[in-house]
Formats: C-alpha cells, structure tokens, sequence
C-alpha cells in the first residue's frame, strides 16, 4: 500500500487546501519519491505515513474473530456506518467514550476550575484548535466536527476506526475545506476498504493513539519531543517499554482503560505517586511508572540503589531515566516564530526546507502560512519542580506582557510543598499574535474557505478579528507580537536503566540542575566564604609547615649538624 | 646553648647507663587503629573533596560509595577505641598536662636552635601537654562535629519528608564541610609533626613497630620484668 500508487479519489474525499502551501509539516520519509501532477510539495498533510503496518500487538487471541462476524461484511459506504456496526453489538461503548477527553476536547479542572482542553485553549503552535476545527478536528475521534453545529449526543459521529483499525490502513481527512480549492493532499491515498477495516479491528497499537499524538503542534514530534512517529517501532535504547523487539508495550499497557478513559492526563498529571504497587496484580487506575515499579524501585541491596531509593521522593523517575528527547531521529520543535509568517514569492506562499533531522527528513524552517521554525534533537529537557497541576494561560487571561514570556500551559511546584518532585519538560519558545489593546492572547481564523482565513489571505488582522467575533470575545483591534512558552512534561522514551542519568549529571557544579534553587545539593552547592576560609586553613598549614620545615634545614646547616630532637 | 649541651651529654650517658629502653610503647591496637584511622580519613577526605564539587577524580557513585562504607567502618572503628581508652585507662594519656606553652615555644623557636624537647616520653605519658590538647580537640570537637553530622547526612532520607529538611541538609552540610576543613588542616599539621623527632622517620617507624626508646623508672622496669606486661628489647 505505498503512497506512490496513484489512484483517483472521488471528489468527497479529495480534500482541498491552499493551493500554496499548507504542509504544515514534514514528513517522515524522503519526499521527492512522490511526484504529483502538479509537481508541488506534497506534504500538505501534516501526518505522511509512508510506513502503513501497523505495530504488532500481541495481547493473546481474542473471544472474537471481527472477521467472522456478519454485521462487519458491509458494504460500507462511510465510517459512520461501520461504528453503527460497532455499537450495534458493544451497545454501551458510545456512552461510554462520549465521556471521553478525546470526544469532549474539554477538560474541567478540578483544582483550578479552568476549563480546559483543545476545545478552548490557546497553544504556542497554530494557536488555536477552536474556530479552526475543520483542519484541527482531524484529531478528533469523531466524524465531520467543522463548526459548532456538530453534534456530540450523535453516538454515530463516534470515529472507532481511527483508534481501533489493526490494518493501518485507515486515514482521516479535514473535515471542511481550507481556503481555496484543489489540494493534492490525499491524491495518493488508496480509498479506504470500510469491510476489510472494519474486520481487522483491535486495541490499539502505537500507530493508532499515534496517529494524532506522534504529530501534535503539526507535524511528527513538533509537540511534546517525547512522542513521535521513531515511537512506532523503537529499539530498546529509544524506549525500554515500547521497544519492537522487547517489551513492545502499546500505549494502553501503561494508559490503563476503563470504560474508555485513560490514566495520564497532562492538565492534571499525577507527578507525585506515593501509593506504588497495589495490591496483588496491578493497580488499573494509573500511568505511573510507581505503578508498576514500586516507590523503592532501585535495588535495596545496595548502597546505590538505597541512595537512588532516597531520591524517588523528590525527583521524578523520567528525571534521570529520560537522558534526552527527541532522540529517535525525529526533531521536535523548540522555537517558532509567527512575526515572519506571510511572506510571498510571486505572490505564492512558500516553504523553505534547511533542516534535516537525524532520519533524514528535511524539515522546514520556515513556511508562510506559519513563520519561521527552529528544532531540535537529542534535547536535554528543562527541569523544575513541578506538583502537577498545569495553569493554563486561557483567551481571557489578562497578562503584562511586559512581564516576560506568557506561559500558556504555566506550573507551579517547589521543594517544600510536600508533593512536587523535579520533572523534565520540553520548553517550547514562541512568538505569537495576542491582543495588544486588552492583553489577552487572540483566536485566529486560520482555516476555511472563505477571504478572512489567514491561511490563504496572510492577514493577521483579519483573522484575529473574525476569530475572535466568530466566538464573541472582545478584541481592541490591535494586535502586536507576544514571547510565550508553553511546558511538555516528559515521559515517553524511557531509555534502558544502563542508560540513565549518572549522579554528576546534576551533582556537579555545571549540572543540569544548576538553575534550581532553594535546595543544597551535593557536588552543586559550596558555601562561599567557608569554602574560602577552609583552603586558607588548608593552604595556610601547607604554607606553615613547609616555612617550618625549611627553617629547620637551615638552622640545623647553620649548627653544622642535623635535627637531633625527640 | 652550654647548659643544653651539657644535658644532651648527661643524656647521652645515661643511656649508656642503660636506663633507656627499646619498649613497645603502642600496642598492636593502637597501631591498628592509628593506621586504620589514617587510611580511613584520608579516604573520607579525599572522596569528600569530590562530593563537595572540588575535583571529578572519582565518579560521584563511586565516591558516594566508598565514602559512607568508609565512614560506617570509622564509626566502628571509634567505638572500638572508645572501649580501649576506656577498659585500658588509657584515655588518662589525652588528659590536660602542665607545660602546653613549654611545648609550644619549644616548637615555634627551641627546635630551630637545637634545643632539646622539654617533654619526656614515658610509659603513662605517651604525648606531650600539646598533643593531648590536639587530640583531646580531635576527639571532643573535629571528630563528633564530622560523625554527628554524617550520621544525621546518611540518615537524610528518615527526615527528608519534613518542610524544614531543605534548611537542615544546609545546616548540616555547612557543619560536615566546616569540621572536614578542621580535621584536614589536622592532619596537614599533624603528619608534618612526625618529622620532627631524632630523624624525619623516627616517629613513623616508631608508630609501626610501635616500640621507642624511653626512660624506665626503676619501678616500671622492675614491673616489667616481673610481670613481662609490656615487651622489651633490651
């Protein structure tokens, strides 16, 4: 199934973008084997999977074989009519999932009372899923979410291919059109086999969950630098757990499920898990790594592991198991700038492709639709503490931007507060459009196909305007450019235990904890001026005694005779 | 000068009168321990300079290691000796003395000019007034500030969980490094004083052998030689 198998693809499903550029990213694999008739780039999709098997999942023989039953022969003309398939026998699994963060995109956090989710939030990539949805909600797990008039009581809206197909064969696509028509987008996409999919599915793989969060922030690894498409099929040093040849965890092994809700959330991480083990056989209601590894998870054997043991308290396990990010041969971004977006070259939108990545991707550094990018691999994380509780930046925070960078996705944490540990994060920098009049960061209309979209007609000032009104909120109408930052905590590409942080990694004077304060750390901290006084004692004994003994050997000349004392 | 020549001569000839002996004056404990002791510290400061930031010679595992398994065997190590000094009476040796100043003078100028040690090695009085004060100071300060302090380091994780752990592992890193300078400065002092006797070697071979030559007292000799509670060479 390669992608340079031209087909034709009905119309409906030809999906249609700026015919400049929208690839908002990369792909994962050299680009210049697919060739379209019209010889433009052809990433506009910012997942290209050139490698379609999927991962291989080996949880036992399942009670039933899909491909025996009657219901999921087909014809299918479209997914929603195999997810009424689906539900017509797993009868409470769309009540069920209709709970879910990844239908709801909303998130209410009960320590904060923020409500969150991509639903609402504003982010430090393409700025904001909301009023964008039909590109952004291809992430969605549901069918047709281009405006506000989709309907999230419809259980038939449910997508249950995009996470259950076993084939990897199955794809989504916008689900409204961007500005302009005609894309190449899908072009090469073989046309989906609805029966054959329906038949083959399964838990997820690695594939399925990264279908969206390998590509988060659009493109692969763009996002959080732990989670990319190197995650597919990994070796042991890339990821013990999910290693192909080892372990091979899904996502869902350490993502324990009930009832089609997740352990893990990143609004509200649990970074601090004093319980461990439960009781005998698992404890199914976290993601921790104590979870399975206990809370004394080093050998108490030895004198090192006791130590190591003594740390769990205040450093997270990924602090030291994590050495570094993005390390799969997939870059992630570290920095964006949207101030350069817009530039035309003969009245076309362009892109500029000068970075290539440790596979051999090139990926770009700048593309008119979004600015300039820059990346980074092999990335030693940001550390600090951290209590888990993410407080979010939201469309109607007021801040000063001269203040510093906004964090959008802030955290609190310090030693003292009896939960935080030190965690590693990915600190993504961004310059982004915000409201200058009333200090609050902005909507933008980016996607559609009408005049206002950014994303066709490069004009900031029209697209922050109908965003903002399409959701009512107050805008002065001037807009300016604002430092953000956004924090990915890390947990993903756990190397092997021999590869972990050894203790001078942060236990020295230039370590990796140097910028953390209010903590003596060994090997880190010195006390000035007694350190000072104590090589004054030990230089000045030194000194003493070396004069003394000098002085000895030359009185001792003197008197024509050698030391002769008791 | 004359009358101290003089007494070198009439020392001399009383040696000769054969009143001097060659007797172990530290026994194979103390020289074990001394030995021991000295290994042992000098492991703990060496390994504790790197802990401290001060050189990366050995990783910081490794001197995490060795430094808390040497500390452990110090500890040992100091509670076998405080049951000698006591069982043997001879912590009656570290005692104040009379004449610290003697000693003192004698070592800032008397040496230099030849003079002779105004203290005397005996059976019961292995050091001199300055040595007792030193290790005396050793003992009651340099030492209990360094284990009281490390005990507590190594018992870090019992009381990390407490909000004034950040301030105390401060507090008691400060005391360790500070008593870690003393004791250095020490044994700086100390090894150099070693070189001061008979020849630069004289202490040291004294304290492996562990026999000196030292004035008996009739008394202590008749004893000896009754008794045979202590070895003798001649």
């Amino acid at each position: 199934m390669h992608k340079q198998v031209k087909l034709d693809i009905r119309s409906s499903v030809l999906i249609c973008l700026t015919a400049l550029t929208l690839g908002i990213s990369n792909q994962t694999s050299a680009s210049d084997e697919h060739h379209s008739e019209a010889g433009d780039d052809k990433d506009m999709n910012f997942r290209i999977v050139t490698d379609n098997a999927p991962s291989i999942r080996d949880d036992g023989e399942s009670t039933a074989d899909h491909g025996k039953f009657e219901s999921l022969e087909g014809p299918f003309e479209n997914g929603r009519q195999v997810t009424k398939a689906c539900l017509a026998c797993h009868t409470e699994a769309g009540r069920h999932f209709k709970q879910s963060i990844h239908w709801t995109w909303e998130y209410d956090n009960p320590e904060t009372g923020q409500t969150l989710g991509k639903k609402h939030l504003i982010n430090t990539f393409c700025t904001n899923a909301r009023g964008n949805e039909g590109m952004c909600a291809q992430c969605h797990a549901g069918y047709g979410w281009k405006d506000e008039g989709f309907d999230f009581n419809d259980e038939s809206n449910i997508d249950c291919l995009v996470c259950h197909d076993r084939t990897g064969s199955y794809y989504k696509t916008p689900n409204s059109m961007g500005n302009k028509a005609c894309s190449v987008m899908f072009q090469d996409k073989e046309p989906i086999q609805w029966a054959k999919v329906a038949q083959s599915v399964g838990k997820p793989g690695r594939e399925n969950c990264g279908t969206c969060h390998f590509y988060g922030g659009g493109g692969d690894g763009v996002k959080h630098g732990d989670l990319d498409s190197s995650l597919k099929f990994p070796d042991r040093h890339l990821d013990i757990h999910m290693d192909a040849e080892g372990l091979n965890f899904a996502c869902t092994t350490c993502h324990v499920t009930r009832q089609h809700l997740w352990a893990g959330s990143r609004y509200n991480v649990m970074a601090h898990d004093t319980e461990g083990l439960g009781l005998p056989g698992e404890r199914r209601d976290v993601a921790t790594c104590e979870s399975c590894h206990s809370t004394s998870p080093h050998a108490n054997t030895e004198l090192a592991g006791i130590k190591l043991n003594g740390h769990v308290d205040k450093i997270a396990c990924q602090t030291c198991h994590i050495p570094s990010i993005a390390r799969g041969g997939v870059a992630t971004m570290v920095d964006w700038d949207w101030r350069t977006a817009g530039k035309t070259r003969n009245g076309e939108g362009f892109k500029e492709k000068n970075y290539t990545q440790g596979n051999g991707a090139h990926r770009a550094t700048y593309k008119s639709i979004k600015g300039d990018f820059t990346y980074g691999e092999d990335l030693t994380p940001h550390y600090d503490w951290f209590d888990g509780q993410m407080r979010y930046t939201t469309i109607d925070t007021r801040f000063d931007p001269n203040q510093g960078p906004v964090e959008i996705n802030g955290f609190k944490g310090s030693r003292g507060d009896g939960v935080s540990r030190i965690w590693p994060f990915k600190r993504m920098h961004t310059v982004q459009p915000y409201d200058k009049g009333n200090n609050t960061m902005v909507y933008m209309h980016l996607w559609g196909d009408d005049d206002d979209s950014y994303w066709g007609n490069y004009d900031f000032g029209r697209a922050i305007r109908v965003g903002m009104a399409k959701n009512n909120i107050p805008y002065s109408g001037d807009y300016g450019f604002v430092e953000t930052y956004s924090f990915w905590p890390i947990t993903h590409m756990v190397a092997p235990s021999e590869e972990a942080l050894g203790c001078a990694e942060c236990h020295s004077r230039d370590g990796r904890l140097n910028q953390l304060e209010g903590l003596y750390m060994p090997g880190r901290d010195s006390f000035g001026w007694l350190d000072i006084l104590g090589y004054l004692a030990l230089g000045g004994a030194l000194l003493g005694v070396l004069l003394h003994g000098l002085l000895r050997k030359l009185f001792s000349m003197r008197n024509g005779q050698g030391a002769d004392h008791e | 000068m004359n009358s101290d020549k003089r007494i070198h001569r009439e020392r001399a000839s009383f040696k000769q009168r054969g009143e001097k002996h060659y007797v172990m004056l530290y026994t194979r404990y103390e020289r074990f321990w001394h030995w021991s002791q000295a290994l042992l510290i000098f492991t703990l400061f060496y390994t504790g300079l790197g802990l401290h930031g001060l050189h990366d010679w050995l990783d910081f595992q490794s001197a995490v290691t060795i430094h808390t398994y040497g500390a452990l065997a110090l500890i040992v190590l100091w509670m076998f000796t405080t049951f000698w000094n006591f069982t043997t009476g001879q912590w009656r040796q570290y005692l104040f003395k009379e004449g610290v100043m003697k000693v003192i003078r004698f070592y800032a100028y008397g040496i230099l000019v030849g003079e002779s040690h105004p203290y005397k090695k005996g059976l019961q009085r292995k050091q001199n007034a300055l040595q007792s004060l030193a290790y005396m100071s050793f003992m009651l300060l340099i030492g209990p500030a360094l284990w009281s302090s490390g005990i507590v380091y190594l018992l870090y994780d019992l009381w990390s969980g407490y909000s004034w752990s950040g301030r105390g592992l401060t507090v008691i890193a400060f005391v360790h490094t500070a008593a870690a300078y003393l004791m250095g400065t020490f044994v700086i002092i100390h090894v150099y004083m070693t070189t001061t006797g008979k020849t630069p070697i004289h202490y040291i071979k004294t304290m492996i052998t562990g026999y000196d030559n030292i004035e008996l007292t009739e008394a202590e000799k008749a004893y000896i030689e009754e008794t045979h509670s202590v070895s003798i060479k001649d």
